[in-house]
């Protein structure tokens, strides 16, 4: 549109895309940092309700420019490099961060028409530029030349990289239901929320994501009591705030892109019309799944590293392959959604209640009903299977416990004999 | 193809680069710079510093690391096929079938041998 | 030969792929290393996208600076004194030497055949059916084409899991004792 305007107002081709480009970039990207500020408000407050607290409310009204101060007392801080620092890579550790996570900015579709470039390989880049994430944090353990650093990261590491195996296999569904890897078209083909239609693999992706992000319960990599800070105890001052950014931004995407993939993006109702109201859509959807990640941190207690990488390995991997294989197998027993058709039925003369139906709901909506019907029910099929097994090992583990209990000397019958 | 839509990618990453550069670089000049030996000394509970931070890890890290790259590349040849599952037929259901299969054996023995318990 | 913004962004790709590499060799610290040999990656990655390949492009991104760098940094800090090494060249530099030249010279000898056009056809496979339109769905139908590469596709999960079980035997095995 821009580069548009300033062709005809006379500018070179060339200058005039360049500039399009860089006014997107710089919206893009000033519209995730100013957002990360208020987000952080948001987070506290809700923390400090849930902990019974206030939360910030000096600065300003109801504590809104609390941020602002802390970023300003950050940097005017000292920042203390370590002696033995390896110091290119020290520094180089929170600005990969930080990039990590804003590019994912540049693939979400905002609304119909606002997104940042419509990749044909959208989602592949987004799980591709957030591994490097991972990479900063082993350059952070080991630029610090600290010893809770560097085992903080190998840690942290260890977390990262196992669960990036269930996220990215559970998004191999919605991929599977779209048929495309594009961020807009997966939103475009959610006539049906792919919540109700793969909820599994919804679930395993939240709970990966925000794995992902090393939060509380998952938040080993910053294990206070054990690590006392974990990959960034020697970071100060801004390069510590980035850090602490990263992190914070790192939340708001995953919740924007999980509402992306599961919660229809931008669709409602008139989104495809007035494009703002998708924004407003999305905005409202990623506040609310962000709010369930917030919960999910300040409620639920930090799990063990062992705990942490059975559940991992032994229950989210085995889950999600079987996942992959259920929703392949009935989305081939299903017919295909014939969208065209149940189009033509709805513009065409109305004829009874199946055309009126098509036209309250929407008929691509309708001609997606029956196949989203059937993966909900495998999934929950699926969901009772996994969890009856699980019962039943688990109830088989104890009976072995409670076995070898019984013949040592703490058994009462034992101890009244002597 | 358009490389423009990887030219907006391009811009994005160096202005990713920059936004968080700015603040440590300005940190740096406005805040105070008043290192001494003990402040710039490693932390470590209090107590002076022993030796450094690059010793020898265990091989668990490594067995960790080794599963997740066996499966990385598993799922990213999982993709392509998952883009273009609706439009095949049977027979690529029952090819991922046996693709995954094989992979859920390794997953098993790797499990049985008791590479997967954090020691 | 006109100078293009492609050439120019090629040039850079290029230029941080060999000077990536360059300091992978030279570097004394290990770690380091590692750390150049990723640019060198993402210098290849960029590459891709200049070939109008995006999807190799994620791929070298997500496995190989997200996935075989990381492995290459636990290998380095798994081995006794290797952090600390201070050699530069290598013990077996002089077959180093051999392996690359010869290498060298066979990328030559193809590049010199492709200008020659005896075996372009080689290199001018025509692209799949309906590949312009999605070329990732055309790539997925090809991997499960028994026609195609159906066989491939599933040599590699045994070849994966292959590699997954050997490589667990030999460091299981080497932690009992």
């Amino acid at each position: 549109m821009l580069r548009d305007a300033l062709i005809q107002a006379g500018m070179n081709a060339g200058l005039a895309t360049f500039l399009d480009i860089l006014g997107g970039v710089l919206v893009a990207a000033t519209f995730g940092m100013a957002w990360v500020l208020f987000g952080i408000w948001i987070e506290r407050k809700v923390a400090a309700r849930i902990q019974n607290r206030v939360g910030p409310n000096r600065v300003g009204p109801y504590g809104l420019i609390q941020n602002f101060a802390d970023a300003l007392k950050l940097l005017i801080k000292e920042v203390i490099v370590p002696r033995n620092a390896d110091r290119p890579v020290y520094f180089l550790a929170p600005v990969l961060m930080v990039v990590s996570v804003i590019l994912i900015a540049a693939v979400i579709p905002f609304s119909s028409v606002v997104i940042g470039t419509d990749l044909n390989i959208g989602l592949l880049y987004v799980l591709a530029v957030g591994s490097l994430g991972t990479l900063a944090v082993l350059m952070a353990g080991w630029g610090s030349n600290n010893k809770y650093a560097l085992l903080g990261a190998f840690r942290a590491v260890a977390q990262l990289i196992s669960y990036e195996v269930p996220m990215v296999l559970a998004l191999l569904i919605p991929v599977m239901l779209a048929g495309s890897l594009s961020m807009q078209d997966l939103v475009r083909s959610q006539h049906v929320w792919f919540l109700f239609v793969a909820p599994i693999a919804a679930v395993l992706f939240l709970i990966a994501a925000h794995a992902e992000n090393g939060r509380a319960p998952f938040d080993l990599l910053e294990a206070e009591s054990e690590l006392i800070a974990g990959y960034n105890i020697e970071y100060s001052g801004m390069a510590f705030a980035m850090f602490y950014l990263a992190e914070f931004m790192h939340a708001f995407f995953v919740a924007i892109v999980f509402s992306v993939l599961f919660l229809g993006g931008w669709r409602g109702p008139g989104a495809e019309t007035y494009p703002i109201l998708g924004m407003f859509y999305l905005g409202i959807k990623s506040m609310v799944v962000y709010f369930v990640t917030v919960w999910l941190r300040l409620t639920v207690p930090r799990v063990r590293i062992d705990h942490l990488l059975a559940l991992n390995w032994k229950i989210m991997v085995p889950l999600a392959l079987a996942n992959v294989i259920l929703t392949a197998f009935l989305f081939k027993l299903v017919p295909t959604p014939d969208y065209s058709a149940a189009r033509a039925i709805a513009e065409g003369e109305f004829t009874g209640v199946a055309s009126g139906l098509y036209r309250l709901l929407g008929p691509e909506f309708v001609a997606m009903l029956p196949l989203a019907g059937v993966l909900l029910v495998g999934n929950i099929a699926l969901l009772v299977a996994a969890a009856a097994l699980l019962r039943w090992l688990a109830r088989r583990r104890r009976q072995e416990v409670e076995a070898l209990v019984d013949e040592t000397e703490y058994a009462p019958g034992v101890a009244a004999a002597e | 193809m358009d490389l423009s839509e990887w030219a907006f990618i391009g811009v994005f990453l160096a202005i990713a680069g920059i936004l968080p550069a700015v603040p440590i670089v300005l940190g740096w000049l406005i805040g105070p710079r008043k290192p001494n030996p003990i402040k710039t000394d490693t932390y470590e509970c209090g107590i002076e510093t022993i030796g450094d931070a690059w010793v020898q890890f265990k091989v668990q890290y490594y067995v960790f690391a080794l599963v997740f790259l066996v499966f990385d590349v598993e799922m990213v040849l999982l993709f392509p096929w998952a883009v273009a599952y609706g439009n095949l037929g049977l027979f690529a259901f029952v090819e991922v079938l046996i693709f995954i299969a094989l992979l859920a054996v390794a997953l098993v023995y790797v499990w049985r041998k008791g590479a997967l318990e954090w020691t | 030969m006109e100078i293009t913004i492609e050439l120019l962004v090629f040039l850079v790709f290029a230029l941080l792929t060999l000077a990536g590499g360059l300091g992978v060799v030279l570097a004394r610290n290990l770690f380091r290393a590692a750390l150049l040999l990723l640019l060198s990656l993402f210098g290849v990655a960029g590459l891709f996208v200049l070939l109008a390949a995006p999807f190799l492009a994620a791929v070298q991104v997500l496995i190989y600076m997200g996935g075989i760098t990381i492995l290459i940094i636990f290998a380095v800090m798994l081995t006794r004194g290797m952090v600390r090494a201070r050699n530069v060249f290598s013990e077996q530099w002089d077959l180093a030497a051999i392996v690359s030249l010869a290498f060298l010279a066979l990328v030559v000898y193809l590049l010199w055949q492709l200008q020659q056009g005896s075996s372009a056809a080689l290199f001018a496979a025509p692209p799949p059916e309906g590949g312009l339109e999605n070329p990732i769905a055309a790539l997925g139908a090809a991997l499960v084409d028994p026609a195609q590469y159906m066989l491939p596709f599933e040599v590699a999960s045994v070849l994966l899991a292959g590699a997954l079980i050997g490589a667990i035997y030999i460091a299981r095995d080497d932690e009992v004792e």
